[in-house]
């Protein structure tokens, strides 16, 4: 029997006053029981209108119906076939924007927490499992991925269970790309990270860290060096900023900065040589899901006060719902229809403020979001002693400055042909934020994907 | 990985050593960093390549104890390794085209400053180099210096070795002796470039000079060591460390690298208690 119940089983999730003070990850996820009756919800239509919202096309209602006959292992078959990464997915997925959109049970009350699920399999699967994979068969071919995010690691792990010869080349001293030094340990725990990428380890795969493509070895380098094809995953890295007056002053970071400092060099540990600023009043402006991870890390790491400062309404904000409600249950403050106009600082040049003016909404944009212009006589200032910019991020230079032929737009991004990841330059391939400019991480999983077809085909064809 | 196969004290404060990093060596540059990680637990840190050697693959590091990583990665012995050393990051040196120049180093600067003069000197540039100290006892590289310059100025600020006075001291006074550079680069700490700067605009001869301000990733990532050049923000990392010294807001660039100064005091006094007993 079909469980008809209009609301998803709610996540568990950490107490948000206790939660509020430490780093260890708020959704606690489904137990058994939960699971199975939340997997009770699925109608199993014929035509899986879900898979069509998975950037991945994972087949959704196949492991959902493992998942009822308690085929735990058989439910992770289905997943692990066309996500390399599920545990990461079930995470940080904007699964109401995707597969669950499509839901039917979404049509009147709520869908199935697809999401929930793929998480509780994925991670039942890692804590259970002593299952080796299956090592493919090796086809004598090398391919080179630049990058270990979320767009390399998938490429990188659909070509070794092709039976490729996979080295991933990661400039940080760990893989994972945003995954490791973006996302914060409350949402993405970083042994999860860890085990997805051992896994792909298990499958063969290769990971250089401390390597910097564009300085250390060239694209071309890395032909000579027999390499028959090279993804470019290199992200979206380099921090944009407002340039607005007194945006240097010392209390001002990119997301990136903070968020580094924090996931990746975990300055919030005793033990660890990364400093970061102990502020009081922190101001995050921006209103994506970096803004609000940034905003809950200060929060963590003792903020009495964290603002997130936008422009546009609440409802305009990019970010996802649930991390907004997660971000205010935590007492994060949120300051909308507000834009900076100036940093403020005191006699050392530390933060002491940001004057603010208040803005309203106009006709929509390019973007059909509505324009937010100022409204007249409405500055103020904000008492902060720190502040985080989150206004996204370009794709990093060095490559497109260093590889011959490879060409990008007017931002930065590098231009593909279709959806296969085809730069301008035979055999090199790139998908991700490389090329789309900042996004989700499904989305550059998705292009990992494509592109390992890709590659594969353009193998077999020479 | 990132063996040490030297080590040498080259003062009571400034330690070299030798890093198998056959890669590196392999594309180094002068006016190129490495950043490294003395193990798991430490923080990132840019340092700029002080030599190399391609054959041996083999790459030098200068640098001055002024902190607790810099600390923990003078504790380090031959045969022990590193977490991690990357690069070669940042835009090598421009040397094209140049015949005659002033190479000035202050204090650990000279590291950086001394593969830029054997570079130009070996590519047949007059190369007149002005090295400074506080005193006698924090001379480096004397020697080095000699052999990659045509002539070297050594100076000290209390005179207890070579001339007494600052590097600017004697870069005027060869200028007012009427010589003439095609550039001048100065590499030494914030202060001493701002002051070299300040003169030469004067006498109207571009200045390079190698920033060094705090970082992470080292790849244009974080924004960190960002600072105004020009009336724009400018990345070291990727858009340097090089930049015309004329158009640096030192300035901001020396309020900025005070940011962690607490944090580190602190944290160099845990260190310091923590090898009380070992020394």
């Amino acid at each position: 029997m079909p469980n008809m119940s209009l609301q998803k089983n709610p996540m568990p999730v950490q107490d948000h006053v206790e939660r509020s003070h430490n780093f260890q990850e708020v959704a606690l996820g489904y137990r058994k029981e939960q699971a199975i009756d939340e997997a009770n919800r699925c109608l199993h239509c014929k035509n899986k209108p879900c898979v069509a919202g998975c950037p991945v096309s994972i087949d959704i209602p196949s492991f959902i119906e493992k998942i009822k006959e308690e085929d735990w292992e058989g439910s992770y078959a289905v997943l692990s076939k066309s996500s390399s990464l599920p545990a990461v997915c079930g995470r940080v997925c904007p699964q109401e924007s995707q597969c669950e959109a499509k839901c039917i049970r979404g049509v009147k009350g709520e869908p199935v927490a697809i999401g929930r699920l793929e998480r509780f399999v994925a991670d039942y699967h890692m804590q259970n499992s002593k299952k080796k994979a299956d090592i493919p068969q090796n086809n004598g071919h090398k391919v080179a991925v630049i990058g270990a995010g979320p767009a390399g690691l998938t490429c990188a792990g659909d070509l070794a269970k092709m039976g490729y010869q996979v080295t991933v080349f990661e400039a940080l001293h760990l893989a994972g790309g945003v995954l490791s030094y973006g996302i914060p340990q409350f949402r993405l725990p970083k042994e999860i990270v860890r085990q997805e990428v051992d896994n792909l380890k298990e499958l063969g795969v290769t990971i250089q860290t401390n390597m910097v493509i564009g300085r250390v070895l060239s694209v071309d380098d890395l032909f000579d060096d027999g390499f028959e094809a090279v993804f470019i995953g290199s992200g979206a890295g380099l921090p944009r900023f407002m340039n607005i007056p007194g945006e240097n002053a010392k209390g001002v970071y990119s997301a990136n900065e903070f968020l580094t400092r924090v996931n990746l060099m975990k300055a919030y540990e005793e033990d660890s040589d990364t400093p970061i600023m102990q502020a009081k009043k922190v101001a995050v402006v921006g209103g994506g899901n970096v803004a609000m991870d940034a905003a809950r890390c200060a929060k963590r790491l003792g903020a009495e006060q964290v603002f997130i400062v936008y422009r546009r309404g609440e409802a305009e904000m990019p970010a996802r719902l649930e991390e907004i409600e997660h971000a205010k249950e935590e007492g994060i403050l949120l300051h909308v229809l507000t834009n900076p106009t100036r940093i403020l600082t005191d006699e050392n040049q530390f933060v002491c403020g940001m004057e603010c003016v208040q803005m309203e909404l106009g006709e929509p944009d390019a973007s059909g979001r509505r324009r937010p212009v100022v409204k007249e006589n409405s500055e103020f200032v904000l008492d902060v002693d720190c502040v985080i910019m989150s206004i996204g991020t370009s794709p990093n230079p060095l490559l497109r400055n260093t590889t011959k032929g490879l060409d990008t737009n007017a931002k930065g991004c590098i231009i593909t042909a279709g959806d296969c990841g085809q730069t301008s330059r035979s055999g090199v391939f790139a998908g991700g934020d490389a090329v789309t400019g900042a996004a989700t991480v499904i989305l550059a999983m998705g292009a990992g994907k494509n592109a390992a077809k890709a590659i594969d085909t353009f193998i077999r064809q020479k | 990985m990132f063996e040490i196969v030297k080590k040498q004290e080259l003062n009571e404060t400034v330690t070299l050593m030798e890093i198998q990093a056959p890669l590196i060596a392999k594309k180094a540059e002068p006016g190129q960093f490495i950043i490294l990680r003395v193990d798991e637990k430490g923080e990132r840190i840019p340092l700029t390549i002080a030599d190399f050697d391609r054959e041996k693959g083999l790459v030098t590091i200068i640098f001055q104890i002024v902190g607790a990583t810099t600390n923990k990665l003078n504790q380090l012995q031959v045969g022990d390794h590193l977490a991690d050393f990357v690069g070669p990051l940042g835009i090598p040196s421009h040397t094209e085209g140049l015949k005659k120049v002033a190479v000035i180093g202050g204090g650990v600067g000279c590291a950086i400053a001394y593969p830029i003069a054997k570079k130009l000197h070996q590519q047949g540039t007059t190369v007149h180099a002005i090295v400074g100290f506080r005193n006698k006892g924090l001379l480096i590289l004397e020697e080095a210096f000699q052999k990659a310059s045509d002539q070297l100025f050594v100076v000290t600020d209390d005179g207890s070795y070579g001339k007494k006075g600052l590097v600017t001291d004697q870069l005027k006074e060869l200028l007012d002796q009427g010589e003439t550079y095609d550039e001048v680069i100065a590499i030494g700490p914030l202060i001493m470039m701002k002051f070299v700067c300040k003169l030469t605009k004067e006498y109207g001869i571009k200045t390079m000079v190698s920033m060094n301000p705090i970082m992470i990733d080292g790849t244009g990532m974080c924004g960190c060591c960002r600072l105004t050049v020009g009336g724009e923000t400018k990345f070291a990392c990727v858009d340097g460390p090089d930049f015309d010294g004329h158009l640096v807001d030192f300035d901001e660039a020396m309020q900025r690298s005070t940011m962690y100064r607490d944090f580190e005091r602190q944290r160099n006094e845990e260190t310091c208690n923590l090898f009380k007993g070992v020394r």
